[in-house]
């Protein structure tokens, strides 16, 4: 199993393939949104670069491009367990590559919003259906027979009538020369024999003896190391700066000031070149560097809090939704209730802490690294070096982590512009601290949520928010409300509750803000959900069936049955413990039902954690499992630790000794289940987190009639 | 610098290193194993574990020196063909999800499965608690311990 990028030039050598060669890839005309299969010489008729996605060679290895990042979600499971699929080939016969950044070639490959195989299985399959069929085709042709009598399996076309077999690297030169049919028929996912199946990821053996290559380590010829101090205030600069000390330290090269692109805006440090990594963290750390903090607010958290607190108080913000009179039936409600959720700044924290190899040559620059979005990184250095994007080469690796972070463009950026400065490859190292304080962060929102039940049911709903939007960063428009400000809320509520609304309170700081694991569902859903929670107790009923009364969709009911079936949700007692919460995110909507107790020595204790997933049509169950464990794992982490703190425009935890992680010790039982229909495909890597504190303190309230509305809190104190 | 000499997964190694340097770099810039990782540097997160003469330590905060004459275990060397008990438990049950912890997590759980051959729910709190994993793993690692410990007497039995 290769997991090396390769170009296309150097593919077909490196992969071993000889002779006639079967690819097809995908051709989007315009901007449709469906693909046109082509093979190579379709592509030239057309004009465009064979993106050549799946390719099977003459002695019948397929190897296909994952044309996402593998960051731990099973891209590179998920892939080719499709592919395989159609192609009637076993999956431990497929190579998977990771595909570079070509938007051109391989459309979007921005890893984000749990998209990689919502956007992708239709045109997968149909892919891969298609390959087989003209692998039959050119059998039949062959034999001299009637493809009809003919069938594929295990990588093999068989004549059902006289058992005669072609294996496919047999039958590649004749079906390369076909043109691709226009129509397939694609499996039902009753025949599937791989998706849906609980298969082994292909990437685990190359992560269990140390042979998967991460961005940390790549390592190309000549290739330098480099650490960066850079100024600790968010987006300040540099004023001056006394190397001495790092230049008497062996092994340092080169020592300069460096400025990386934070959106808009731009961070300064100081950069230490030198021949090994720890050189250039010992020279970084002997610099005395000081710097230029003009021109922006130096905030404290506890600030940035209080203004959204009155923001919420005095303003009324931007419609993202309004419907009915929701704001006249408060005024006049004999009884409201009116309350502020508070959720903080998170870090991402990946274990593979930011990283970057660069190499700025005459005729182009060639960059390698955990990566999320290769097109972003090629389009905003192009424009920040003046090189054009064709010439702006990403290379993939794996990432030890995500979550958002590495959807970024400030490393490979700087990593670019520290190997130009040097005329060498260069690989620019983040120390765990850099990554910790340096954002962007997710941002912490502040909510308002004010709301009127009656005759056991929701008479007016109100929410307002208070944060940071990510859009604003990304040159969205500041006077149009956040298009994430109902993330995490399901929609048929927006049907059933006839006077509603949601606004956005526009909200700056100086901090950069970045997509952080389900994004603004994670923030969202805690309010939304804690307040349906303080709503069904207004009105009397039980919070499940309180939802489902204003849920009128058939599929929703059915998972709120789940839920009520897995956790003995109606065989509990009152004041038991028990939470629950349901969020939408990325297509795919998911409940959870927490169970908590009083623990021995005072604080509260998780029993158990019950999940629902209903993400649609799946690849893996297994996948979907791991998915969901680890999202109530951050989720965790979010709701009962994690916390980003600003003291003076700094962040002030920088390492794992003060921003603790979950351990093994802290961890719960969790028990999974999906949701089995014929729905499309939805997000799996992400929805799993949001609904997770909203039922853990719905939970604690449900226990000890404490309501919990800031985020986070101790398990230990509550 | 100083020249040195280690012995990682039983090869020599003469290298030219600060005596200060901490053991993981020397490992990984110079003598260009990779398996061992990088996360915290402050002996906080575990993804750089590595046995050194049999023993787990945090080679983020273990100086070079400290390695000479002895031996030294990375994850590439903790089987010829990624055979280990730990190493098949960890594939049986699909623990990684990014992979980035696992070279560590894998070398504190060897360790633990040499020490206590048949582990309890504690034990494995108490040998596994130093190793962060960010994707959130550590139910499969805990069941993957157990597997492990169950593959490892059917092999000295057998």
């Amino acid at each position: 199993m290769d997991n090396q990028t390769l170009s296309r030039r150097n593919f077909l050598k490196t992969s071993g393939m000889t002779g006639a060669v079967l690819s097809l890839g995908f051709y989007w005309p315009g901007n449709a949104k469906s693909a046109k299969i082509v093979n190579a010489a379709e592509a030239q008729n057309f004009g465009v670069e064979m993106n050549s996605w799946v390719h099977i060679d003459t002695s019948g290895k397929v190897t296909i491009f994952d044309h996402r990042a593998e960051m731990g979600q099973g891209s590179y499971q998920a892939v080719p367990q499709i592919v395989a699929e159609e192609l009637e080939v076993n999956l431990n016969e497929i190579n998977v590559v990771f595909a570079q950044g070509d938007n051109k070639k391989y459309g979007n490959q921005v890893t984000g919003g749990s998209s990689t195989v919502r956007g992708s299985y239709k045109n997968l399959l149909k892919l891969s259906a298609t390959a087989r069929e003209m692998l039959i085709q050119a059998a039949a042709a062959k034999w001299g027979v009637d493809k009809a009598e003919c069938y594929a399996e295990g990588g093999n076309v068989i004549h059902k009538p006289s058992g005669k077999r072609f294996h496919y690297g047999e039958l590649v030169d004749a079906a390369s020369k076909l043109e691709p049919p226009k129509e397939v028929i694609l499996k039902k996912r009753s025949d599937y024999k791989l998706i849906g199946k609980p298969l082994r990821r292909l990437d685990t053996p190359l992560k269990t003896n140390g042979s998967a290559i991460f961005g940390l380590d790549k390592e190309i010829p000549g290739m330098m190391y480099a650490a960066v101090e850079r100024n600790p205030r968010l987006r300040g600069k540099v004023k001056s700066f006394d190397d001495t000390k790092t230049r008497q330290i062996p092994g340092v090269k080169h020592v300069f000031k460096v400025k990386m692109g934070v959106f808009n805006t731009y961070r300064e440090g100081v950069a230490v070149v030198a021949d090994s990594t720890w050189a250039a963290i010992q020279g970084k750390k002997a610099l005395k560097v000081e710097w230029d903090d003009t021109g922006f607010e130096h905030l404290d958290t506890e600030e940035i809090y209080k203004r959204q607190r009155e923001a919420l108080q005095t303003q009324e913000g931007l419609a993202f939704k309004k419907q009915g009179e929701p704001s006249e039936i408060i005024a006049k409600a004999a009884k409201k209730i009116d309350v502020t959720y508070e959720t903080p700044y998170q870090y991402h924290a990946a274990m593979e802490p930011l990283n970057c190899v660069a190499h700025y040559q005459d005729d182009k620059l060639e960059i390698w690294g955990p990566i999320q979005a290769p097109e972003w990184v090629q389009d905003y250095i192009s424009k920040e070096m003046s090189i054009p994007k064709e010439k702006v080469i990403l290379n993939m690796t794996f990432l030890g982590g995500g979550f958002g972070r590495k959807a970024f463009m400030d490393y490979p950026h700087e990593a670019s512009v520290i190997s130009k400065e040097i005329k060498a490859p260069v690989q620019v190292v983040w120390t765990r601290e850099d990554d910790a304080t340096q954002g962007p962060f997710r941002p912490g929102i502040t909510y308002r949520c004010e709301g009127v039940v009656s005759n056991g049911a929701i008479d007016a709903f109100k929410v307002k928010m208070a944060g940071q939007n990510n859009a604003h960063w990304r040159g969205g428009k500041k006077d149009v409300p956040n298009g994430s400000a109902s993330e995490g809320f399901l929609k048929p509520y927006m049907d059933s509750i006839k006077n509603l609304a949601i606004m956005d309170i526009p909200f700056e700081t100086p901090i950069p803000t970045m997509w952080w694991r389900s994004v603004y569902a994670s923030t969202n859903g805690f309010a939304y959900e804690s307040f349906l929670d303080e709503l069904a107790l207004e009105a009397g009923k039980d919070p499940l069936e309180f939802r489902r009364a204003h849920l009128k969709e058939e599929r929703l009911h059915k998972l709120i049955d789940k839920m009520e079936e897995v956790s003995g949700w109606k065989n509990r007692k009152k004041g038991e413990g028990f939470g629950t919460a349901i969020t939408e995110c990325f297509a795919s909507t998911v409940g959870h039902v927490v169970k908590v107790s009083k623990a021995p020595n005072g604080g509260v204790k998780i029993d158990q954690v019950w999940v629902v997933m209903d993400c649609g049509w799946y690849v893996n169950p297994d996948t979907v499992r791991a998915q969901v464990e680890g999202s109530v794992v951050m989720g965790l982490g979010a709701a009962t630790i994690h916390e980003v703190k600003f003291k003076d425009g700094m962040a002030v935890d920088s390492n794992f000794s003060t921003y603790q992680m979950p351990r093994i010790t802290d961890i719960p039982p969790i028990e999974i289940h999906i949701m089995e229909n014929d729905a499309d495909a939805g997000g799996v890597g992400e929805p799993g987190l949001p609904a997770f504190a909203p039922a853990l303190t719905n939970a604690i309230f449900d226990l000890t009639g404490k309501r919990i509305r800031r985020l986070p809190f101790s398990l230990a104190t509550v | 610098m100083a020249k040195i000499t280690l012995n990682i997964n039983n090869k020599e190694y003469p290298l030219e290193a600060d005596p200060q340097m901490p053991l993981l770099w020397a490992i990984r810039d110079l003598a260009g194993l990779k398996g061992t990782k990088y996360g915290c540097g402050v002996a906080q997160c575990g993804a750089c574990v590595v046995h050194l003469n049999g023993e787990a330590v945090r080679s983020c905060v273990t100086k070079v020196s400290r390695a000479v004459g002895k031996q030294v275990v990375t994850i590439e060397g903790l089987s010829a063909t990624n055979n280990h008990p730990v190493q098949k438990a960890w594939q049986e049950i699909d623990v990684p999800q990014c992979g980035y912890c696992h070279s560590g997590q894998i070398m504190s759980a060897a360790v633990l499965l040499r020490e206590k051959p048949d582990p309890t729910d504690q034990d494995i709190d108490d040998a596994m608690a130093g190793n962060i994993c960010r994707c959130g793993t550590y139910l499969r690692i805990r069941k993957a311990i157990h597997l492990a410990a169950e593959m490892q007497k059917k092999t000295s039995q057998g």
